[in-house]
């Protein structure tokens, strides 16, 4: 087994307006920056996994997200998976 | 009749919802999260307000996996009613008992106050007892009301008479002002293909005692009382 720290990023879908989003980007335009745009604002979630390989560990994170994790009628998700260094301790 | 209030770390209107049953008529069941069966005979289930689990995550997201919800999800498959008030209503559209999602309201803010609805369907298990598109005045207590739910959806709902209360202003019409939430078409309240799993925002149970201001929310629950009585009387005769 492998030790992966994964980074699931969820967002509301593109579809539903996100008020916070445009919240915060009214007051970065109120701050002189109206180059920044688009703002979404979402949930980071980190977690481990203990999986054979990469692909596995990806499989494992997805369906976490479509079970609990995200709710697809409302959000979209990302995962960002990278194995951990070997803590030389035994899994 | 006999209907059971589940109670879920961080429920808060479960004592509510016993309490005005009783009124109603119903013997009331006190149901656990953690439980693993439901009493013999239930006729009802109430899923009551508040933040079960904090609201960690998403609004019902964790206690859409309660253990007791498994027996929940079987008596509404299985044609039991169920209702979802407020944080039941989260509920019940994230165990995907009712179609579409609850999220932050538009302007942000945690709103308390009454509001006004208009029943849209009154044959139903949970307004018959209304006057078609008469006006009931209930008070709302969330921060993440906005309903929401894809164009095809809506169109359901709204085609097959699924919106079972909406947002109005005092005088009954549909205007962006008297929706607290920015719910899509106002709507307050839904329920399922079957007729038998409502769910709403406002809290009918804070608004069923004329010592408490207003009584309207009563009407909720003498249907439901109305709607069970016929039911078993066909039973009887058959």
């Amino acid at each position: 087994m492998k030790q992966y720290v994964a980074h699931v990023t969820v967002t509301l879908r593109r579809s539903i307006l996100d008020v916070q989003g445009k919240t915060v980007e009214h007051a970065l335009h109120s701050l002189h920056m109206p180059a920044l745009k688009d703002v979404r604002i979402g949930k980071h979630i980190e977690l481990h996994v203990a999986a054979p390989d990469k692909d596995r560990a990806t499989e494992l994170v997805d369906d976490a997200c479509r079970k609990l994790l995200a709710n697809p009628v409302m959000e979209d998700y990302s995962i960002e998976i990278r194995e951990l260094a070997d803590t030389g301790v035994p899994a | 009749m006999k209907l059971g209030v589940v109670t879920f770390p961080g429920s808060n209107c479960d004592a509510d919802a016993r309490h005005v049953s009783a009124l109603a008529g119903f013997e009331v069941h006190a149901l656990w999260h953690k439980d693993t069966a439901l009493p013999d005979g239930l006729d009802a289930i109430i899923l009551p307000g508040g933040f079960s689990y904090g609201d960690y995550l998403r609004t019902g997201a964790i206690a859409r996996f309660s253990p007791i919800m498994a027996e929940v999800i079987a008596f509404a498959n299985n044609g039991g009613i169920v209702i979802g008030i407020c944080n039941g209503f989260q509920i019940l559209c994230e165990s995907g008992l009712l179609p579409g999602a609850l999220i932050r309201n538009e302007n942000l803010s945690f709103v308390c106050k009454d509001v006004f609805l208009r029943v849209e369907s009154t044959d139903t298990a949970f307004t018959n007892t209304c006057a078609p598109g008469s006006i009931l005045r209930i008070p709302v207590a969330h921060g993440e009301g906005r309903y929401t739910a894809s164009p095809d959806v809506i169109e359901e709902l709204e085609r097959t008479g699924r919106v079972l209360f909406r947002y109005v202003d005092a005088n009954g019409a549909v205007t962006p002002e008297a929706n607290p939430n920015g719910s899509l078409n106002n709507i307050a309240g839904i329920i399922n293909a079957n007729g038998n799993v409502m769910g709403m925002m406002p809290h009918p149970e804070r608004a069923s005692e004329a010592i408490l201001g207003c009584a309207d929310g009563m009407s909720v629950f003498t249907s439901l009382v109305a709607s069970l009585s016929q039911q078993q009387a066909a039973d009887v005769a058959i």
